[in-house]
């Protein structure tokens, strides 16, 4: 995406900042938006993303509710058919759990059960992934969990503006969106123009990050700064990487990707999630049935591996890091030969 | 609710610093308590007091209602109906829950409570859309205020609870009437949607319909309470244990429950005592659980029948008002037959329509797929060979 605001104003701030803004400016622009939440009210969050926003829009539209993500998200669900544009969080990846009927049964088929005469204009923030030496049931990668559930917009920004722009987009769709918020990076810092901020971000777009002709690195999230790093490292090894921010899981940008991996030839998928069974798996198959005869290598992940998640001590084991990631294109068949110079 | 005054009861007294003087609000529960005994109106001297045209309207729903039953039933039998869960014998329940609410209200019935539906003006052929299987739900929900019928048992509930809450901040006398089985009350939505209610004071009614089994599990194995009513005690808001097949009874407790939730009292929890008299559905077979002189104790205690004394006693079941009670119950009947005995217009294409409000490129692709097959079905054989 690209910014349209005037450098002056652009200033470091935070992932956690621009949520929180974006929070505020859709309670502004529409007062049927409301959050919801377990601590979201007095506290403003427990990582402070609704700090400030029960105070300015009073309580009735920040609330703590009871703790129970089950009845927060059921309840939501009654709310939007009431004409309301719940914002619900879920305190972490994991404690979103007990909320899965509602969000499976209820919420991603509502519109489609009833021909579209219930649609559900909900928005579920969860805090996902580990990186932040978590203690058990903090750190979770849930996504893959919510991709396998038809109706439901999967998204997850991975900067600053797009904190702000993918989920002012997410309050103002009209279906139910998962906005993943990668919490390792609540604290990243942006310039950014917080007075002016980034218009909407579309939902569904591919954005390239990196442009490179060698491979490409697709990932989202939490994993976008560390497929940075290593494509600047891999430099060293003679190798140009692109890096795609997918943004939106569901819609998948096939295009988008398509038209990198058609370039480069070579393509690795990268994420925190578990490998068997993740999201690595359906883009890795939609890129060998759309882009087959360009490859020079088959599609390869680097994955969290299948376990659950590791204890804090030992998690840098289990998250993909730069030397794995390199390890992982070092294998993408580069002794072939032929095709060396291939977009060069 | 009344708050009571700082605990210390006699028996407790300790010479030790105890937890500050507000550690908590103290809520009196004797206000909340269900009675000990149903309540109920046919047979007491409190009935001879009921307005008559309620009676008679009441008599005609149940009349209409356990018409439909029958009906739907047979149609399972046509394979007209996919399944069929009855509501024979809980009559009451579901016409005095329609009739208890205003036009602005909602209801939120669960799979068992088409009748509901029905009685509160929903075309009985959509309400059994979803149990036709040509579509989920067959009904614009928003048009009767009516939610989707809910399969996952106690799910709805708290679908209820929120709807009430925001019909409460946008400042509307909206009130949302929940329904659920005995089973479902074991479920953590039942909790969960109650507990909620209460907290935010949400104007919700919930009607349990107490119909003895879950499946084939009987009560006893499904709660170890006092009565499901009882249970609302323990959330802060009022029991109420009724008579589920005494129509009168429920319909006041009904409507008491939705005024008061309506005046800003906060939420009920009725348990109505009721039975299914039919297996949970078509494709059960009750008789591995239950027995007959069970059953037959509580056809003894018919809904309709217990109605028919009062209005009998009262010379309100003249000869005109049975033939056309009876009249209006087969004009019902006949016109479902009739029309569920029509083949539904089904669009398959219609699978991929509603699932998002803008449709993805991947379902943009599979909507294609399904086109081109269905094109080439409608080809003949000849003209598609190359």
């Amino acid at each position: 995406m690209t910014t349209t605001a005037p450098a002056a104003t652009r200033k470091p701030a935070t992932m956690a900042q621009a949520l929180t803004r974006a929070l505020h400016d859709a309670m502004a622009a529409d007062p049927t938006v409301h959050l919801m939440g377990e601590d979201v009210g007095t506290l403003g969050g427990v990582f402070r993303i609704t700090d400030g926003l029960a105070k300015e829009f009073g309580e009735d539209r920040c609330s703590d509710t009871p703790l129970a993500e089950a009845g927060i998200l059921g309840t939501a669900v009654g709310m939007a058919m009431y004409g309301l544009r719940p914002v619900v969080e879920m305190q972490f990846d994991a404690f979103a759990y007990p909320a899965f009927e509602q969000l499976i049964s209820h919420v991603s088929r509502m519109r489609n059960r009833t021909h579209g005469a219930v649609p559900m204009p909900l928005t579920i923030r969860v805090p996902y992934g580990g990186g932040i030496g978590g203690v058990e049931h903090h750190s979770d990668s849930s996504e893959a969990y919510y991709l396998a559930t038809p109706g439901l917009q999967v998204v997850t920004p991975a900067t600053v503006a797009d904190a702000y722009g993918l989920l002012r987009a997410a309050i103002a769709s009209d279906d139910p969106v998962v906005f993943l918020e990668p919490k390792r990076l609540y604290w990243s810092k942006d310039d950014w123009s917080p007075d002016a901020p980034t218009p909407v971000a579309p939902i569904g777009r591919a954005e390239i990050r990196r442009r490179g002709e060698s491979a490409t690195l697709i990932t989202y999230g939490p994993s976008l700064p560390v497929c940075l790093e290593a494509a600047e490292a891999a430099r060293a090894e003679g190798w140009d990487l692109e890096v795609l921010d997918l943004r939106s899981l569901m819609p998948f940008d096939d295009e988008a990707v398509c038209a990198s991996v058609r370039r480069t030839g070579r393509a690795v998928v990268v994420h925190e999630s578990p490998g068997f069974g993740g999201p690595g798996g359906e883009i890795a198959a939609r890129i060998t049935e759309r882009c087959f005869h360009h490859l020079e290598a088959p599609v390869l992940r680097v994955a969290g591996f299948d376990i659950p998640y590791p204890p804090p001590m030992l998690e840098r084991h289990h998250l993909p890091g730069v030397d794995r990631i390199l390890d992982t294109v070092a294998r993408l068949q580069w002794e072939s030969g032929w095709t060396e110079g291939r977009g060069a | 609710m009344t708050v009571l005054e700082q605990p210390g009861s006699s028996r407790n007294k300790s010479s030790l610093p105890g937890p500050p003087p507000d550690w908590r609000p103290r809520v009196d529960p004797a206000p909340l308590l269900p009675d000990a005994e149903p309540y109920r109106l046919l047979g007491t001297p409190a009935a001879r007091g009921l307005d008559a045209d309620l009676l008679k309207r009441l008599y005609a729903e149940l009349v209409r209602g356990r018409r439909y039953n029958v009906q739907a039933t047979a149609l399972t039998r046509q394979g007209r109906l996919a399944v069929y869960p009855s509501s024979t014998g809980q009559e009451a329940c579901q016409v005095a829950a329609a009739l208890a609410l205003e036009d602005r209200d909602w209801l939120f019935p669960s799979y068992r409570d088409t009748l509901a539906a029905v009685a509160r003006g929903l075309d009985p052929v959509q309400a059994l859309t979803l149990l036709r299987g040509d579509w989920h739900t067959g009904y614009d929900p928003h048009r009767h205020r009516i939610a989707p019928l809910c399969t996952p048992l106690a799910t709805q509930l708290p679908h209820a609870v929120g709807l009430a809450h925001a019909a409460r901040l946008k400042g509307d006398d909206v009130v949302a009437l929940a329904m659920v089985g005995d089973g479902g009350t074991s479920e953590g939505d039942f909790h969960e949607a109650l507990n909620f209610a209460a907290v935010w004071q949400a104007p919700a009614v919930f009607l349990v319909q107490n119909n003895g089994f879950a499946i084939s599990v009987p009560l006893a194995k499904q709660s170890a309470a006092p009565s499901l009513a009882h249970k609302a005690v323990g959330y802060g808001m009022p029991g109420r244990l009724v008579d589920g097949n005494d129509a009168p009874a429920l319909h006041e407790v009904l409507t008491e429950a939705v005024q008061r939730a309506r005046r800003g009292g906060g939420p009920t929890l009725i348990e109505a005592i009721t039975y299914r008299i039919e297996a949970h559905t078509n494709a059960d077979d009750a008789t591995r659980y239950r027995t007959d002189a069970e059953v037959e104790a509580w056809r003894a205690h018919d809904p309709i029948a217990l109605l028919e004394r009062e209005l009998t006693a009262r010379g309100l079941l003249t000869d005109e008002f049975a033939a056309a009670t009876q009249d209006g119950a087969e004009r019902l009947a006949a016109d479902l037959r009739g029309r569920m005995n029509q083949d539904p217009a089904l669009d398959p294409m219609d699978l991929f329509t509603h699932v998002f409000a803008e449709q993805t490129s991947q379902l943009r692709d599979q909507a294609a797929q399904l086109r081109a097959e269905l094109d080439a079905e409608q080809t003949p054989a000849e003209e598609a060979r190359p």
